[in-house]
């Protein structure tokens, strides 16, 4: 069995005095997706956050293909394979589309060209201001520039919170050809468990800061989905 | 061709177009007060780097200008007298391309030094510590008797370029508007770098820019350097300029007055510090052969730009900056 391209053991996390996380463990293949899920305070940015490096693992232990990844600044994290689109898209909106794209960029298989083969409105929008986007697009954007960076690991927090029907299919379709064609290990936080469950293969719910529940996501019931998600 | 583009270019018209016509009119001190503002542009033009594009309000850039023009003070008073250099026995010498060569390696490693340690901190902490490296460089120069203390360093004639006459003020002018011109060509081509790019958003946000695997210190710490070295040319050209540099080159004031340039002519754009420094100037001479108190008048001015024009001289004429494809 090949090592997890992410492996969470134990993760701890406090702000400030404190404590979020109690013991979170997660995984994510190569070339799979896992959904993070839980109800809204249950620890789910604060995880990512702690992953790349933003907040600092207080126990426990977190491996990126095998290298144990705490402690070590978010810049360096970054640089090893972990592209993050954070909640709330953040872009720098006084830079261009294109300027964006630019700052982010790594060598690799990800460039312009491919980022709006998958994003085609960002081809047309390269000269406007990021602040100037629709939600939908800056979130095109986001995830753009976080696949600038050449990641291994793509960590997508909320990418369609708060977007337009069309937009949010054109989000998740975008985020099954990732699946399909780049090969990429995704970590994926929503809240719809309808399309959750149509791209990730596993499933992770926390619950006051603990892993509650792990497990393929063909096993995720109605029952489990009531009791953990409320849904 | 955007409004900018226009501004930016009638600006460097003007600004090579005055002196031109001076020369032909025999107006020699009108050449000296243009290549005294592109002596100054050049300043701003190295500070904006850090101030414009990356955020970093330094109190302390007089210590590169200053440290400029004693390289430039130092090398040329050992030639002058024929006397070694105190360290390694070395000989002055009165060519500006080596005096810039020293100036612009002493201001990039003077940069290094400040930086690496006021960069740690941010906001008003990084102003405070810039102005106390200012401060402590002041005092080193004010207590040194070697070259002058207080009284500061003159040199009895203007270095020399290879193929040209220094003394002659027009020759001087164009030597000094061929490198603010070749500089600001360098600083279009570093903001519209990768560099640059992640230079800007780590102004925005260093903690963003840091999950995309950029490290806004060193960006910044490059930055600085780059802005310390040029600043430290236009030091070295300006006490040339005058023939004289003295501590006043490294005092808060001078900080100031720099800062004053980039906010007058537009904080982050290109040619703002051209515009800063020719309004500085002019006002200077103008104003200042009316009254002793037309720094009044240049603090009404930017009043009015912090207050009405955001993007200084250059907003006020061109707009908001246009977003380029």
């Amino acid at each position: 069995m090949t090592a997890p391209l992410l492996d969470l053991r134990g993760v701890t996390a406090l702000y400030g005095a404190s404590q979020a996380l109690f013991g979170v463990d997660l995984r994510v293949d190569a070339g799979g997706v896992t959904a993070l899920m839980g109800r809204n305070g249950m620890g789910k940015t604060t995880t990512i956050r702690t992953i790349c490096g933003l907040l600092p693992n207080r126990a426990g232990e977190i491996f990126l293909d095998g290298h144990e990844v705490s402690g070590l600044a978010p810049h360096r994290i970054a640089r090893m394979g972990v592209g993050l689109v954070p909640e709330g898209r953040r872009c720098f909106a006084p830079l261009t589309v294109r300027e964006n794209l630019i700052a982010a960029a790594r060598p690799g298989p990800w460039d312009m060209t491919r980022v709006t083969g998958l994003f085609p409105r960002l081809g047309e929008r390269m000269g406007q201001r990021a602040g100037t986007l629709s939600g939908g697009e800056q979130q095109m954007l986001a995830i753009g520039r976080a696949l600038m960076t050449n990641p291994r690991l793509l960590i997508l927090d909320e990418a369609t919170e708060g977007l337009a029907p069309t937009v949010r299919a054109e989000i998740w379709a975008a985020i099954a050809a990732l699946r399909r064609d780049a090969g990429l290990g995704i970590l994926l936080v929503d809240k719809s468990l309808k399309e959750l469950g149509g791209v990730a293969d596993r499933g992770v719910i926390l619950d006051k800061g603990r892993t509650v529940w792990a497990g393929s996501m063909s096993t995720l019931d109605a029952a489990l989905a009531a009791r953990w998600l409320g849904v | 061709m955007g409004r900018e583009r226009i501004v930016n270019a009638a600006l460097a018209v003007l600004l090579l177009g005055v002196p031109l016509w001076a020369h032909w009119a025999g107006e020699p001190f009108t050449i000296t007060l243009a290549t005294r503002a592109a002596i100054l542009a050049l300043a701003g033009v190295g500070l904006n780097l850090a101030l414009g594009t990356g955020g970093l309000v330094s109190l302390g850039h007089a210590v590169f200008f200053g440290l400029g023009g004693y390289a430039m003070g130092i090398l040329a008073h050992h030639a002058q007298t024929f006397t070694p250099l105190p360290l390694w026995d070395l000989p002055g010498t009165k060519s500006m391309p080596v005096i810039w060569l020293v100036a612009i390696t002493g201001g990039a490693l003077m940069a290094a030094l400040i930086g690496a340690l006021s960069l740690r901190s941010s906001g008003v902490y990084f102003i405070m510590l810039t102005l106390a490296f200012g401060q402590m460089c002041f005092y080193f120069a004010v207590s040194s008797p070697t070259y002058g203390g207080e009284d500061g360093l003159s040199i009895w004639v203007r270095n020399g370029f290879p193929g040209l006459n220094t003394l002659d003020p027009l020759q001087f002018f164009l030597l000094a508007y061929a490198v603010l011109m070749a500089v600001i060509w360098a600083m279009a081509r570093i903001k519209a770098s990768p560099f640059g790019l992640a230079l800007a958003a780590a102004r925005q946000s260093p903690a963003r820019l840091d999950a995309v695997g950029a490290r806004p210190f060193r960006l910044r710490l490059v930055a600085f350097v780059i802005s310390g070295a040029v600043t430290a040319l236009a030091g070295a050209l300006f006490a040339d300029l005058n023939r004289f540099v003295s501590p006043s080159m490294l005092s808060w004031q001078t900080s100031g007055e720099l800062i004053v340039i980039v906010v007058l002519g537009g904080v982050a754009r290109l040619y703002g510090p051209v515009a800063g420094a020719i309004l500085l100037v002019t006002l200077e001479h103008y104003l200042g052969g009316i009254s002793e108190y037309w720094q009044i008048a240049l603090g009404a001015a930017l009043l009015a730009v912090v207050l009405f024009a955001r993007g200084g001289l250059i907003g006020a004429l061109a707009g908001r900056p246009v977003a380029h494809d």
